[in-house]
């Protein structure tokens, strides 16, 4: 793992616009004054008559990306995801989802890793706000391969997407051959003892746990959630009933994110213990990301402690 | 405009206010006052300048309309019905359940409605998507929107003509219906948004006001906004909240509350009288 590439899911995000650019003549690009860091910027390089500057305005961003999507395009509207999830929670909801226009919204710095500037950017609501909003599509990519792949595929599909990219570069987990689909979970790792369902910059904080857990004696399944919703029913039901206790692992507050949308399935179906690792329910704090992950327990350190907990419940 | 013309018009806003009575009354709830102050507006546009087809709603090349202030859809659905897009008997059901005609406009349910609209503020911006699109398009088509007075007290409204004017949407047209009464009062009284023409004015629109209910006066100043280059056009109209019914005129009372039996037979009454003298 030393020498493993380090890319933010932001980075993904910008190239995959370029590249689509050929494929949808109809796809334009918004941004509200954060295009160099949402790395739209990149877009509005290649493709300058296709990208649209909202200013500092994300409520109107919106509604226009959701009145040039009732036109026929195809829109991606960026910003931070406090200020696209947050901000503007109610214009995608009410002039994006409801009326179920095409419009794909990229927030990045999501989490607390976007670091030094503090709790007032670091957005851990935002799967939260976006997963009771009827008939939206759900995407964390856990690394940049991911994060291109699922740009790829919210494109390829009618209706509204959020997609949560990071600011932080982060270890990739995949490389250019892994296969994407929107809703499909997959099993990182094989186990039995426990079963971690991670998103986003977790799942590799998930897998190192993994090899801890393993030189321990304990064997867990990995499971890597990167549609939040729908959430991958099917998966979740598997790892209730096969490995009895599932720990989940988000950057994300603890409450309304993928912890609560596996508890959720679980309870319904499976009922088995759930442990969430996630923001325990309090703001972020400035600091360098990699050292704030570490203080709000989003590491590998934790999910190894909160694995082995889940493994003593089953006593 | 020839007085044959004229004539007809009015009838069409008179038929529109009484689908918006009709409806408010069938739903118990609504809001009269407001729909009755833009049916001539309406009117208007649907029944003297769009170019819409109600037997191909969603051809590409037609001009769009966005009811940004939604909760006027009475007179917007009666505009609707009465233009042939659906049938004047969906008024009686309008707001009951499995009903199509919701309490706000529904694009996915109702055929003529270009954009679902209701939340105060988001009308005015999908509007200026739709005519950023047609511009990237090279399509003439032309995008109208009408706003409430109040409405224009959300902020949302002035990112959105910040961004029309920036992006000179000369394709846009949006017509305020100044009728001076929000729910909780006169808009002096709440917060109050004058002037509004000049605060448009700096937003980079050309602007004009007018009487919104003399389609003349409709007539030139949608003519103008059409022969207006390089900029969004704001026609802001002096209204007459619950114009056509005199005991619901002026009256902030009749914002968002249904005529009952009796008020509705006293309305409907007086709205046959005058559509009795226009037909004469």
């Amino acid at each position: 793992m030393a020498d493993v590439k380090k890319i933010a899911t932001r980075e993904g995000y910008g190239e995959a616009l370029i590249e689509l650019a050929d494929v949808y003549d109809n796809l334009l690009v918004m941004d509200a004054d954060l295009a160099g860091a949402t790395k739209t910027g990149m877009f509005k390089k290649a493709h300058p008559e296709r990208f649209f500057n909202a200013g500092i305005a994300e409520g109107n961003m919106m509604s226009v990306a959701a009145g040039l999507a009732a036109s026929g395009k195809l829109v991606f509207a960026s910003s931070f995801a406090m200020f696209a999830a947050g901000r503007a929670f109610e214009q995608i909801r009410n002039s994006i989802a409801y009326p179920g226009l095409n419009v794909k919204i990229g927030a990045t710095h999501a989490g607390i890793s976007v670091g030094e500037d503090g709790a007032s950017h670091q957005c851990c609501e935002d799967i939260a706000l976006m997963r009771v909003i009827p008939g939206m599509t759900i995407i964390n990519p856990a690394d940049y391969y991911e994060a291109k792949k699922a740009v790829y595929a919210a494109a390829k599909m009618d209706g509204p997407v959020y997609m949560r990219f990071g600011r932080l570069a982060v270890p990739t987990v995949f490389d250019d051959d892994y296969q994407f689909e929107i809703g499909k979970a997959n099993v990182l790792t094989e186990g039995n003892d426990v079963t971690i369902i991670a998103t986003g910059l977790m799942v590799n904080e998930a897998l190192i746990a993994q090899e801890q857990l393993k030189s321990e004696g304990i064997a867990a399944r990995v499971i890597n959630m990167a549609t939040i919703k729908p959430i991958d029913r099917d998966a979740v039901i598997a790892a209730a009933k096969e490995t009895g206790v599932i720990v989940t692992a988000e950057e994300h507050s603890i409450i309304g994110g993928l912890g609560s949308a596996v508890a959720e399935v679980v309870a319904e179906t499976v009922p088995v213990p759930v442990i969430r690792v996630g923001v325990e329910d309090v703001f972020g704090r400035s600091g360098p990301a990699v050292e704030l992950l570490k203080v709000f327990g989003l590491s590998a350190e934790n999910i190894v402690a909160k694995a082995k907990a889940a493994v003593a419940l089953k006593k | 405009m020839d007085a044959s013309q004229k004539k007809q018009l009015a009838i069409a806003a008179t038929k529109i206010r009484m689908a918006a009575i009709e409806g408010t009354f069938h739903a118990k709830s609504g809001h009269p006052g407001g729909s009755l102050s833009a049916s001539d507006a309406l009117a208007y546009l649907y029944f003297a300048k769009m170019n819409v087809d109600p037997q191909n709603p969603s051809c590409p090349t037609r001009d769009r309309f966005v009811l940004s202030k939604g909760h006027a859809a009475p007179a917007y659905y009666g505009a609707l019905a009465h233009k042939g897009f659906f049938s004047v008997e969906e008024m009686k059901v309008l707001r009951h359940v499995g009903a199509m005609l919701q309490g706000h406009p529904d694009m996915k349910g109702t055929p003529g409605v270009d954009m679902s609209t209701g939340s105060l503020g988001q009308g005015v911006s999908a509007a200026v998507g739709m005519a950023l699109a047609a511009k990237l398009d090279n399509a003439d088509y032309r995008v109208y929107s009408i706003l409430g007075d109040g409405e224009i007290e959300e902020g949302q409204v002035w990112e959105a003509a910040m961004f029309a004017s920036h992006k000179k949407l000369d394709n846009l047209c949006i017509l305020v219906d100044n009728n001076n009464l929000q729910i909780d009062g006169t808009l002096e009284e709440v917060n109050s948004p004058y002037p509004i023409p000049e605060k448009f004015a700096a937003f980079g629109f050309a602007v004009e006001e007018i009487d919104g209910h003399d389609f003349d006066q409709l007539e030139a100043a949608l003519a103008r906004a059409e022969a207006t280059k390089g900029k969004p056009y704001a026609i802001v109209m002096k209204t007459v909240k619950g114009k056509g019914v005199s005991f619901m005129e002026n009256q902030v009372g009749w914002h968002g509350v249904a005529p009952n039996a009796e008020q509705y037979a006293a309305a409907m009454a007086e709205l046959e009288e005058t559509l009795k003298q226009l037909e004469a």
